[in-house]
């Protein structure tokens, strides 16, 4: 009888647990779906960060999707304003920077200057290749954080001389035989951060323009040594201009952080132009977080820029030059339309003479990336020879090919923005206006400060 | 020796005089009336002789080369800042960031120096008859730091291959910078220095500062210290 | 961003000079500071039982004497007042919190720049040169007076917004540098009942200073909590009835000198300012330690 209750509750027991794996076998599973907060990035980060113990440091400016100047559209010539032919009727493109106190203005062709990126950052080939092709296309090249270098004073026509809080390689001959002079307070990819060269990169002849021992990790000053602060910046200034006897312009660069205030302070220390930098401007190497954290959109920043310049009297008296993501030449115009005097590009140097080129794939694979990612420049194993300072590598950047495609780059975007120009009336790409734009999005028509598409409507203006 | 007034010609019109390597200019020049100001004596670029009767304001002497500058006075912000060669000599005391980021030649400082002292230090010399203030030899690259008196707090804070000598006594260390043994080649290049800049002191009773070099490769345990 | 001077003399000799000795100090300043400029002075002080206002007015037309019978009707007190440019000197005999009560409820756009029994303080927008001629400063006599050029950071330049910022009887504040939190002081102060007129970093500073006195503070603990609770850059020279003391911040980046001589002691942000003194190339100088609170004329 004992047994007889035991063989049946077994079997209710086998039978029940038969249907029940009956019924999961039916149950059909939600989608598999990733946290937008924890996405593959972060995860991936977060695992770096807990076998290394070392932040992240990568180079290239901010990543991330931003209100940018993609947002803002031209309104061309119809029935209340009309067009200029091309070729036939000019569209003027030279610009004069540094025209309110120095001897000897910077006067260039074209309206795009090449930003300062280092020797030491990027190798000697790709430092005269920038030359080589600013020259040709009638513009300035700026030396970076480490110094100038003999190849890039003999290959650029106008060199701008970084004035940096580490000072490596400063001395008055280089100072004298520069054509501007421009004092660095920040950069777009990481205002308040100083210079960062780690020691792959710190080869012999980087060691020695730096004055630091051989493969270690540079260490950066994020202040200057002898200055703090607009008001002592003045007497800096001033002692630049006595040891080069006034003769050469001087800039000051500044990181996007207060866009107002920077640039009505950069004018009382006596600044002759500006460069203001927004988030998306690169940098050769420094932490993830610094560059996707800190500083603002550059759309963000132009027009609080210029209203400085305009409540000062100085728009125009004092140039304006913005970076931080120019790509072609529709930014170029929208830059100008909005105030500037001039823009600087520096990624979008480097992608021209050959960086992230997806004929290299193989190599980026090699390297746990892809072409349009890679970014570790840092680690100065640039298969492009363009960020490293391998031999081997470096080699294989031809400096007068190089230069010759960055000149052609330069071309089109300076064509671009002529086309633009001339759609919307101007007889000089300078005359382009605020009024010539609207915005598609609320966010970029507060920035820049004009209507929205289709409306009359400039958010945050009474 | 030329005599210029500062009250009359300016800065400007004096480091305009300075300025002139045409042959007729004299070798030697003496600066009167400095009232305090700034940049007097600023890249100076030829062997001269620059005497300074008076007190100056910042960046005198700024990127000084070849010339012997003495300022009879005490010296603002940034004495002989990036000086790439020659010799500049301060009877009183200098303010801060003297010898900043310099490159060359010899600083001498009678009095005292004061915060951040020989910063950014690229291989200049500089000689201090009295004391200095906190966050000298800061990120000192190169060159040698002799302080006959007192050392202020983080002294040779991030320090990399400079040298640092000190008499008395050192409020506290910066990162990464600790005392070092005194060798013979030490001993000769402090003689050495000591005897240049005409300042009386036993090289003797200095002990010697630099770099314990842990910090040149980022390693996670140190990140404290940056 | 901007200059501070300070000049005290020991020889009383000299103080007929007060006004004539400073104003090279302070013009000396203007190219690190052309904003706007700033003078408290010392002088005239007042019979026990009375107490000196300095007013303002943006109008250089507004009428002080309407105010002056109003006011003597209104609380019934005697007072005097003297009129320069756009400021009024007034001295009563009315308690200080019922004049200042008065005048917030029936002259809210006059301005409240100053009090005490000595102090008087001057500040208007312009260059440092014509702000001294427009208060008639230049021949000026008194014990000790401290100035200020400015050079606007973060904040708008306005008279308002101008140094120095009164901090309690006889007491003033003017600042070299750039605080970075007082976004977070103004909003603990405000919550403590005190009012401001800007988004300035400095009138915070001041604020603080006049909250620590009123709560029980003596100068130097005020000046010691500060040092631990203000952050950013800063020298601070704080006007006394009796003298000025002077503090920098710990990372003493924003340059500060002093000097002294039998006749006088004098502070500024640069050592051109004092340069103007008799006997400076002789004078002993010297610069403040950061972290430390130097205070001249103590009783």
């Amino acid at each position: 009888m004992d047994l007889l209750v035991l063989f049946i509750i077994l079997m209710l027991i086998t039978l029940t647990h038969i249907k029940f794996i009956a019924m999961k076998q039916n149950i059909p599973r939600t989608q598999p779906r990733k946290s937008a907060t924890f996405d593959d990035y972060t995860l991936s980060e977060i695992r770096r960060a807990a076998v290394s113990g070392i932040y992240d440091i990568r180079g290239g400016g901010s990543k991330r999707v931003l209100p940018g100047l993609d947002d803002l559209l031209f309104l061309g010539a119809s029935m209340s304003r009309y067009p200029l032919e091309g070729y036939r009727e000019a569209c003027g493109t030279d610009v004069v920077l540094g025209t309110r106190f120095a001897k000897n203005p910077i006067r260039l062709k074209i309206p795009i200057t090449i930003a300062g990126m280092s020797f030491g950052s990027l190798s000697a080939q790709a430092k005269e290749a920038l030359g080589r092709g600013a020259t040709i296309a009638g513009t300035s090249t700026t030396t970076g954080d480490g110094g100038m270098t003999p190849e890039e004073r003999g290959q650029s026509e106008t060199l701008i001389y970084q004035y940096l809080p580490s000072r490596y390689g400063m001395n008055p001959d280089d100072l004298r035989k520069a054509d501007a002079i421009e004092v660095v307070v920040g950069q777009g990819a990481k205002p308040g951060g100083g210079g960062m060269l780690l020691g792959q990169k710190i080869s012999d002849r980087v060691a020695e323009m730096r004055n630091l021992p051989k493969g270690i990790d540079q260490r950066s000053a994020c202040r200057h040594p002898d200055w703090t602060g607009p008001d002592d910046l003045e007497i800096k200034i001033n002692e630049l201009r006595e040891i080069t006897d006034w003769e050469k312009p001087i800039y000051i660069k500044i990181g996007g952080a207060r866009p107002y205030y920077d640039t009505a302070l950069s004018v009382k220390a006596g600044a002759d132009v500006i460069v203001i930098d927004g988030m998306q401007g690169g940098t050769a190497a420094t932490q993830e977080v610094f560059i996707e954290h800190v500083g603002q959109p550059t759309l963000a920043c132009i027009r609080p820029a210029v209203k400085a310049l305009q409540d000062m009297g100085m728009h125009r008296k004092v140039q304006l030059i913005v970076s931080g993501g120019i790509r072609n030449g529709a930014d170029v115009a929208k830059a100008l339309a909005l105030g500037a005097d001039a823009v600087s590009i520096g990624t979008a140097a480097m992608v021209a003479l050959g960086d992230n080129d997806p004929a290299l794939e193989e190599e980026y694979q090699k390297l746990g990336t892809t072409a349009g990612a890679y970014d570790d420049w840092h680690e100065g194993q640039d298969p492009a020879g363009i960020s490293t300072q391998d031999p081997e590598l470096s080699k294989r950047l031809d400096p007068v090919l190089a230069g010759r495609r960055l000149a052609n780059y330069l071309k089109v975007i300076t064509l671009e923005a002529q086309t633009i120009a001339r759609a919307c009336g101007k007889s000089h790409v300078l005359n382009l206006e605020p009024e010539d734009l609207v915005a598609l999005t609320v966010e970029s028509a507060a920035m820049a400060q004009v209507p929205l598409s289709g409306t009359d409507w400039i958010p945050g203006k009474k | 020796m030329d005599m210029l007034d500062l009250k009359e010609l300016g800065v400007r019109g004096v480091n305009s005089v300075l300025h002139d390597l045409s042959k007729s200019r004299a070798k030697s020049y003496q600066i009167n009336n400095p009232m305090g100001q700034h940049s007097i004596a600023c890249g100076l670029d030829a062997t001269m002789q620059v005497k300074i009767e008076g007190h100056v304001g910042f960046y005198c002497g700024g990127m000084n080369q070849h010339a012997e500058i003495k300022v009879n006075g005490h010296a603002g912000v940034g004495l002989a800042e990036n000086m790439m060669s020659g010799r500049i000599h301060v009877s009183g005391n200098a303010s801060e960031s003297a010898g900043a980021t310099a490159h060359g030649g010899l600083l001498v400082i009678e009095g005292d120096a004061s915060s951040r002292c020989g910063i950014s230090m690229k291989g200049v010399d500089i000689v201090v008859g009295g004391s200095v203030g906190h966050m000298s030899a800061f990120m000192a690259q190169s060159g040698c730091l002799v302080i006959c008196g007192d050392a202020g707090d983080a002294l040779g804070d991030s320090i990399y291959e400079a040298i640092i000598f000190v008499r008395g006594k050192v409020a506290s260390l910066g990162a990464d910078c600790i005392e070092k043994e005194m060798r013979p080649e030490h001993q000769t290049k402090l003689k050495e220095l000591l005897e240049a800049s005409s300042l009386q002191a036993d090289s003797t009773e200095f002990r010697r500062y630099g770099s314990a070099r842990t910090l040149y490769n980022f390693d996670v345990d140190n990140a404290d210290a940056y | 961003m901007c200059g501070i001077v300070g000049l005290y003399l020991k020889n009383v000799e000299l103080q007929a000079q007060l006004g004539s000795m400073f104003k090279p100090m302070l013009i000396e300043m203007s190219s690190r500071g052309p904003d706007s400029a700033g003078v408290a002075i010392y002088r005239n002080p007042v019979e026990a039982g009375q107490t000196k206002f300095s007013l303002a007015h943006d109008d250089s037309g507004f009428l002080w004497e309407t105010l002056e019978t109003n006011l003597a009707a209104s609380l019934n007190c005697e007072l005097a007042t003297s009129k320069v440019a756009n400021h009024c000197i007034l001295v009563t005999d009315a308690a200080e919190t019922e004049v200042i009560s008065w005048l917030q409820t029936n002259y809210p756009e006059v301005r409240i720049v100053g009090s005490g029994k000595s102090i008087e303080i001057f500040k208007e927008v312009g260059p440092p040169e014509k702000v001294y001629e427009q208060f008639e400063l230049e021949h000026a006599s008194g014990t000790h007076m401290i100035g200020h050029t400015r050079m606007a950071t973060e904040s708008a330049v306005t008279t308002a917004g101008s140094h120095p910022f009164a901090t309690g009887a006889d007491l003033c504040l003017v600042h070299n540098g750039s605080l970075s939190n007082h976004n977070i002081l103004r909003n603990n102060l405000e919550r403590e009942g005190i009012k401001f007129q800007t988004e300035n970093d400095t009138e915070v500073a001041g604020a603080y200073m006049t909250w620590k006195i009123r709560s029980g503070a003596t100068l130097r603990q005020a000046l010691e909590d500060g040092i631990k609770e203000i952050d950013g850059f800063y020298t601070f020279c704080i006007g006394t009835q009796d003298g000025f003391a002077v503090v920098r911040d710990p990372i003493a980046c924003k340059h500060a000198v002093m000097a002294e001589t039998d006749d006088w002691v004098a502070m500024a942000t640069e050592f051109r300012a004092i340069a103007h003194l008799p006997g400076s190339e002789q004078a002993r100088i010297w610069e403040p330690e950061p972290s430390t609170i130097y205070v001249w004329g103590e009783q």
